[in-house]
């Protein structure tokens, strides 16, 4: 998709005024966070499996060129096949290739984020293969033309009536011309649009949460049962996932799962965790009869051995967004590309350029809950930080900002200068805001004074200065 | 094809600062593979076998499946008695397996049974599994002749039955016991681990059951 | 009133005596009677407190906005100003977790300068964490009329670990009733040069928490740092709240009775 990540401001304008929106994400945040919260006092040993969690992605980052050249010998030795993408054109190419080999005129898909990051959709399409959103979120959003606003539940930012409109709009065409109002029917109607869309389809084209090396297995994570029935009834299975996807056992795969669901929705298990192994096989009464893996760079292999590689440890949960006050009050599409709120303030600059995302690592506070619930422990403000720091080497911070600071800078690295400059703010500020011990406006200060006063200091001086008077008490 | 495939393995090796592993780098990733190491113990998933069953039937029940326990002569008649309290249709589609076979089936006369693979427009299926998970209530299905996945999926009841024996503690528990049964390198086609019905959060973030999967799940756990 | 400090007897090490205050740049232009504060509850849990005059700034400003070079020019200009203290005591997480999470990473490539880093992040505190934890305070004999309710700041909560401590104390002022807000560790939307870069958001930030401020019931706003302090106190007077907001070292070293974070003088008007 095309990135709006530059238009960041504008964008966040525009979800503020949504109330739509808003609803959702009041919604989101106090949900998401609770279920989590929740689960992990139900587990005792979690903050432990966070730990190995961790240690587990680092081992594999360490090793990774070893386990991808496992998984792949695992999966030809079973009759599947393995491609190498180093770049989206490449992945998008190669899909397009396996489609059109097989005459695929629709392909059942499986929410995939990968797939997002590559614009797959649009270049399917273009090609004339008709790719089907089976996610009932992602197939709302297909229908909508809008992007995910979320890694893990993509229509999020959508409330049931728009759902119901959205609906009616394009179900009536197919006899269902009766507008619902809960959401158990428009669940039951998705199912049944989408049934014959799966028991049609020529491909069905997966993520995977993770890919197991030891087993040439690919992993799935779900709880509608979609990206299970797209790797079973179509006569092509395509999974598509980027390199830092592997790691190299099933018992690793339980340490992952323990964390990975209880962190995502607060559930002790999503419902369906698959692992796929080839095609099917002989005397088997279902199941694809080619299996292909794509294995995605895109330019994550250019991130290991830097000061950014603890990115790559993400298993794409969605907590660090839950619980991250600037993506609860904005959503997901501000953020102008595929990875919304903290992980995607971190990948979002490498992936699409950090000229283009410069703002998004620093919209930030800092306040570090992401950080504190992320399953494998991302250090994710300091890797935002490094992204300021790349910002500011590059010259690219603004130059307001930039000249800004390097007022206070000289003004601070010489105490006696700052200790005068001090005491004349000081006094300025505290004679003309006696009266009401505030500011309602304030030159210079207009990004404070719009939504809120400021507070004038009280009179009497700086602290130093009345230190040094002697004062014990103000 | 494979300049593709150098390319990435390369990039991997140059941004690590190294070749291609070699020495002890390579025999301790490789004797990981051979002897994989557990993660932290988790509690729950340690119990003695009674109490393994009952933890898994109150975990399933946690995630929205209903649980019968049952001996092996009373299957038959729970999965009618069943269909009727819910006002299911008595035509099943059920998984050629030798464990269902084992079941007196033709003493259900109201029972309709087709053996076979899962059709788009099937109300209930009937299958086994492999082995059923203490510490969060799920089971485990590994495809093969005698158990089609499209079962797992496609109707919108799913009776499942299992056998007592065949519950383990944890997820390590069943991986031991697929490499056992069908060897350390080769899984079956597919393995579902599946947790209670279908459902969707994506509709307002609240809880829809029977998205795309079965809309009810219904476990009998049945005595040795 | 007499605010005293009772000292813990089960404390295992003895204090360190020798503490250097550092103000902050906020409380120093600001807020002084938050410095003020921190001296009293110092001393009187046993300390000896001294003011370096060379102090100024952590450095936050510009190591947030990528600017290393500046940031450990400023950090060293702190490690001079601190050497030879017993420990080193800001009455702010944020500065307080800026000298000891933050300075040795600036230092990575010289290790005679990571060294002293490492020396001044091991004797550098977070003032409310430093009376609890270190010099084993277990209450405070202060007195202060009416509800509370406590933000948790968030570099003192996640870096520093500051979320009993000051409600231990608060605890045992008398006079005091603690109501917590629904959502007390979720971010205010201050986060520096955060505030004015993005305004937007930073207040729909603290909108949300005025709200939650508010629904408590307590009529009185308290924290740790300076910086959340005017924040919330801007948005809720920009509301018309009545909420009074004042940094939490003051209620506990009785010197609540002066106007709050934003109000004029006694008298003034």
């Amino acid at each position: 998709m095309q990135s709006t990540a530059h238009a960041f401001k504008d964008n966040v304008g525009t979800a503020l005024a949504d109330p739509n929106l808003q609803d959702s994400l009041a919604k989101l945040k106090v949900g998401f966070s609770e279920r989590r919260r929740q689960a992990a006092e139900r587990l005792p040993e979690f903050e432990a499996l966070r730990d190995r969690a961790r240690d587990i992605k680092n081992h594999t980052l360490a090793n990774l060129d070893f386990y991808l050249e496992e998984f792949e010998r695992k999966v030809l030795a079973l009759g599947g096949h393995v491609h190498w993408a180093p770049t989206a054109a490449d992945a998008r190419r190669i899909i397009a290739d396996l489609c059109r080999s097989v005459g695929a005129k629709t392909v059942a898909k499986s929410k995939s984020m990968v797939a997002e990051e590559i614009a797959l959709n649009e270049h399917l399409e273009a090609l004339g293969i008709a790719p089907i959103e089976t996610d009932l979120g992602e197939y709302i959003i297909q229908l909508r033309h809008e992007p995910p606003s979320h890694i893990i539940a993509p229509a999020v930012h959508l409330t049931k009536d728009q759902v119901a409109d959205t609906f009616l709009e394009h179900h009536r065409k197919l006899g269902f011309d009766k507008r619902l109002t809960e959401r158990n029917d428009l669940v039951a109607e998705a199912r049944y649009v989408l049934r014959q869309k799966f028991l049609d389809a020529d491909v069905g084209l997966t993520g995977a949460n993770f890919l197991v090396a030891e087993t040439g297995s690919s992993m799935l994570v779900t709880n509608e049962g979609n990206a299970d029935l797209s790797n079973t009834l179509p006569k092509m299975h395509i999974v598509l996932a980027s390199i830092e996807k592997v790691i190299p056992t099933l018992e690793d795969a339980a340490v992952l799962l323990r964390v990975l669901a209880r962190s995502a929705t607060g559930q002790e298990s999503s419902a369906y965790t698959t692992l796929n192994t080839g095609p099917k096989r002989p005397g088997d009464l279902d199941g694809p009869e080619q299996y292909h893996v794509v294995l995605l760079d895109n330019g994550r292999s250019g991130v290991l051995g830097t000061e950014m590689q603890d990115i790559l440890r993400c298993i794409r949960c969605g907590a660090c967004m839950n619980h991250c006050p600037v993506y609860g009050a904005v959503g997901g599409h501000a953020y102008g590309w595929v990875y919304p709120g903290p992980m995607g303030a971190v990948l979002t600059p490498q992936l699409v350029g950090v000229e283009e995302a410069s703002n998004l690592p620093n919209a930030s506070t800092f306040c570090g809950r992401c950080e504190s619930v992320c399953p494998v422990r991302i250090p994710l403000p300091k890797l935002m930080r490094h992204w300021r720091e790349r910002e500011f080497e590059r010259h690219l911070t603004p130059k307001a900002v930039r000249q800004g600071l390097a007022l206070w800078s000289f003004v601070a690295r010489r105490p006696g200068l700052y200790r005068g400059l001090t005491t004349i703010a000081n006094r300025v500020l505290s004679l003309f805001g006696r009266v009401e011990g505030r500011y309602h406006s304030l030159p210079l200060a207009g990004g404070w004074t719009r939504f809120r006063d400021f507070p004038a200091p009280p009179p009497g001086g700086t602290f130093h200065a009345q230190w040094k008077a002697g004062r014990k008490r103000p | 094809m494979s300049a593709d495939r150098s390319q990435i393995l390369n990039g991997i090796r140059r941004s690590l600062q190294r070749g291609e592993l070699a020495g002890d780098g390579l025999k301790d990733v490789q004797s990981r593979l051979a002897q994989p190491p557990r993660g932290p113990t988790v509690a729950r998933a340690q119990l003695a076998p009674a109490d393994k069953v009952a933890l898994f039937c109150q975990w399933a029940e946690f995630n929205n499946a209903s649980v019968a326990r049952v001996s092996a002569a009373d299957v038959p008649g729970e999965v009618t008695g069943f269909l009727a309290r819910n006002n299911l249709p008595a035509n099943v589609a059920m998984a050629p397996s030798p464990l269902l076979e084992g079941y007196d089936w033709a003493s259900q006369k109201m029972l309709s049974i087709r053996r076979g693979r899962g059709e788009g427009d099937d109300q209930v299926s009937i299958t086994g599994a492999f082995a059923g998970i203490a510490e969060t209530g799920t089971l485990v299905m590994a495809s093969g002749p005698d158990h089609p996945v499209s079962l797992n999926l496609l109707p919108d009841t799913h009776v499942v039955v299992l056998r007592e024996a065949d519950i383990v503690g944890g997820y390590e528990d069943v991986w031991g016991r697929l490499r056992e049964r069908y060897g350390k390198d080769r899984m079956p086609r597919t393995v579902n681990t599946i947790t209670g019905p279908s459902r969707t959060g994506d509709i307002e973030q609240t809880i829809e059951l029977g998205a795309h999967g079965p809309r009810r799940m219904h476990i009998l756990v049945v005595r040795e | 009133m007499v605010p005293s400090v009772s000292n813990s007897s089960e404390n295992l090490h003895p204090p360190p005596r020798r503490v250097a205050l550092f103000v902050t740049c906020l409380v120093d232009l600001f807020r002084p009677a938050v410095g003020f504060a921190a001296i009293k509850l110092l001393e009187e849990a046993g300390c000896t407190v001294e003011v370096p005059p060379l102090q100024v700034c952590c450095g936050q400003p510009a190591y947030n906005t990528g600017d290393r070079a500046t940031t450990r020019a400023i950090a060293m200009q702190v490690m001079d100003a601190f050497e030879g203290y017993d420990a080193v005591v800001a009455p702010s997480g944020s500065c307080g977790g800026m000298l000891s999470h933050h300075y040795p990473g600036l230092f990575d490539d010289d290790p005679a300068l990571k060294a002293r880093a490492e020396n001044l992040a091991g004797r550098s505190y977070e003032l409310i964490s430093f009376l609890v934890d270190v010099l084993g305070v277990k209450k405070v004999a202060a007195h202060y009329d009416g509800a509370v309710t406590y933000h948790d700041s968030c570099s003192g909560l996640r870096e520093l670990g500051v979320k009993e401590q000051p409600r231990q104390l608060l605890g045992s002022v008398q006079g005091l009733e603690l109501r917590e807000m629904k959502t007390p560790e979720v971010c205010c939307g201050f986060g520096g040069t955060f505030c004015v870069k993005y305004p937007e958001i930073s207040n729909a930030m603290v909108g949300e928490k005025s709200a939650d401020i508010t629904a408590s019931g307590a009529g009185t706003l308290l924290a740790g740092d300076l910086g959340c302090l005017m924040n919330m106190a801007g948005k809720l007077q920009r509301e018309g709240s009545a909420v009074r907001v004042r940094h939490v070292a003051e209620v506990l070293a009785g010197m609540g009775d002066l106007p709050a974070i934003g109000e004029p003088e006694t008298g003034a008007r």
